[in-house]
């Protein structure tokens, strides 16, 4: 790989480069040998701890329907987020006033407060207003949380979406006498799901990743919880985070694999515009175009 | 507790950011491979995660307390710290290379012809640019650090969504308490996308 930033390395870049390697080389080595060492130090080395691993009883038991509870929740989430999130993106682009404002306004309410504060407060709510059993409540609390601030994510990236299409697609739905409702569902809309795929799919990612903090301060049995009644069992406190870490990577890089071939994909394919929305542009809409007085308010959804 | 959480892992997240940035554009292969690891695995677990390890993993197994063993409220402050840094230098990371992408090849063009070496190009020219256009980017990542900063409730950090917590659990008027905490997150983070989102505009390099 060449970059634009370095010239071709010549002889003495050549050697330079090299010493830097092994300069590098040696302090990551010592890192990785320390963190060993410490590891060692403190017994996590032992095959007792790592062991159970190898065994179905820890899968069957804890992890796998710790991971079954990410995925439900997640993919719940979602499914309710969606068509809450395209109706908020298309209401806050009304030609209403009194339709636009108030959308904008939910919308950028539950974008700039913290997910954990929704799931804490659905929590709270339904213990003392619904009869939801304890034993749903945490999965509810959870998906209401998630509900609540992607719809308002995803409310963005399809007002985004809608935005990136070329002004002449609305102009010429309307010279053929299209009405409003009519350019949005079939013209427009049909057009911008391909543009918004990626970033829908990476909001996936940061959903699954949320759900994690249910486990921890809900009680939700996802697979964060499940390895800590997995510890508390084998004694195995950083065996178990190193497994399911792994276990969340692989799961998001798939994820993200798959948003980045989508993207390429729809980049290829003629019928599409060709453009995706980053996630990043979601937040960075110029507010006269939109014509809404909110402009970009509080984005990052990491 | 929530702000001075938010302002110091600002502040080493772009440090420790810009270094990975740094690393991952840079000649030598085993940087760049370091760089590219840490950013995808970290940008790919939990938050969570991360932070319940620094305090159950770090802490009470091996013993890195932070130089603060004996207080347990400010060792979980700086467990959270270290964590909330880690976590989000891979989005800085991010961030600031993609910047670095919208610098136009002729600057690093015409600098590399005047004789500037690699550090001299990024220091002088490429990341005075770059860090301009991504101001806005920036600032979402600086939105999402204070709400991930409620994460540290976890390990037990006092911050706004612990304290919400006790207050909900003990008080009757749920909802007037969520609301007071739900706007005070919203002052904290709408100005703040405003202002940097307007300093964005304002300061980006004119082409």
């Amino acid at each position: 790989m060449t970059s634009v930033l370095y010239d071709a390395p010549g002889p003495r870049a050549k050697r330079r480069n090299v010493l830097f390697s092994v300069v590098f080389f040696v302090l990551l080595a010592l890192f990785l040998w320390w963190v060993w060492l410490t590891m060692d130090d403190k017994g996590q080395l032992k095959w007792a701890l790592w062991q159970p691993f190898t065994t179905s009883d820890a899968w069957t038991t804890y992890l796998l329907p710790g991971l079954g509870d990410t995925l439900k929740a997640a993919g719940l989430a979602m499914v309710i987020a969606l068509p809450l999130g395209a109706f908020f993106g298309i209401a806050r682009m009304s030609d209403h006033r009194w339709v636009r404002v108030p959308a904008g306004v939910v919308v950028e309410f539950f974008r700039s407060i913290p997910v954990l504060l929704l799931m804490l407060f659905a929590n709270e709510f339904y213990v003392r207003s619904t009869g939801v059993g304890s034993e749903e409540r945490p999965l509810y609390a959870v998906v209401t949380g998630l509900v609540l601030y992607n719809a308002s994510v995803l409310a963005e990236i399809v007002r985004a979406g809608i935005l990136s299409l070329p002004k002449g697609q609305t102009e010429a739905a309307h010279a053929i006498g299209l009405r409003k409702g009519q350019t949005m569902t079939s013209i427009l809309l049909p057009q911008s799901v391909t543009v918004m795929l990626p970033a829908i799919v990476s909001q996936l990612v940061v959903i699954v990743k949320d759900t994690a903090l249910g486990g921890v301060m809900l009680g939700f049995t996802e697979l964060l919880n499940a390895r800590s009644t997995l510890a508390a069992n084998y004694a195995n406190v950083v065996a178990s985070f190193i497994v399911v870490g792994i276990i969340y990577i692989l799961l998001n890089l798939a994820l993200t694999t798959f948003a980045s071939w989508l993207e390429g994909r729809l980049r290829r394919s003629k019928k599409s515009t060709g453009a995706t929305v980053a996630l990043e542009d979601a937040t960075g809409i110029n507010p006269a175009q939109v014509g809404g007085g909110f402009g970009t308010g509080a984005g990052g959804s990491i | 507790m929530t702000v001075k959480l938010t302002v110091i892992s600002a502040l080493g997240s772009l440090v420790w950011g810009t270094l990975l940035a740094g690393m991952r554009v840079s000649p030598v292969p085993l940087m760049r491979g370091f760089a590219t690891f840490y950013v995808n695995t970290v940008r790919n677990i939990p938050l969570t995660v991360i932070i319940v390890f620094t305090s159950l993993g770090l802490a009470d197994i091996f013993g890195v307390t932070m130089g603060a063993s004996d207080d347990f409220k400010v060792q979980g402050f700086r467990l959270a710290l270290l964590g909330l840094v880690a976590y989000h230098a891979a989005f800085v990371c991010e961030a600031v290379r993609s910047g670095i992408n919208t610098v136009p090849v002729g600057q690093a063009e015409a600098a590399r012809a005047i004789g500037l070496s690699f550090s001299q190009v990024l220091r002088i020219i490429i990341l005075p640019q770059a860090f301009r256009a991504v101001i806005t980017p920036l600032a979402n990542v600086l939105i999402a650090l204070t709400k991930n900063t409620t994460v540290a409730a976890a390990i037990g950090v006092a911050e706004a969504a612990a304290l919400m917590k006790t207050m909900i659990e003990n008080e009757a008027q749920t909802v007037a308490i969520g609301a007071v905490f739900a706007l005070g997150f919203v002052v904290l983070t709408l100005p703040t996308g405003l202002l940097l989102g307007w300093l964005g505009k304002r300061l980006a390099v004119k082409r």
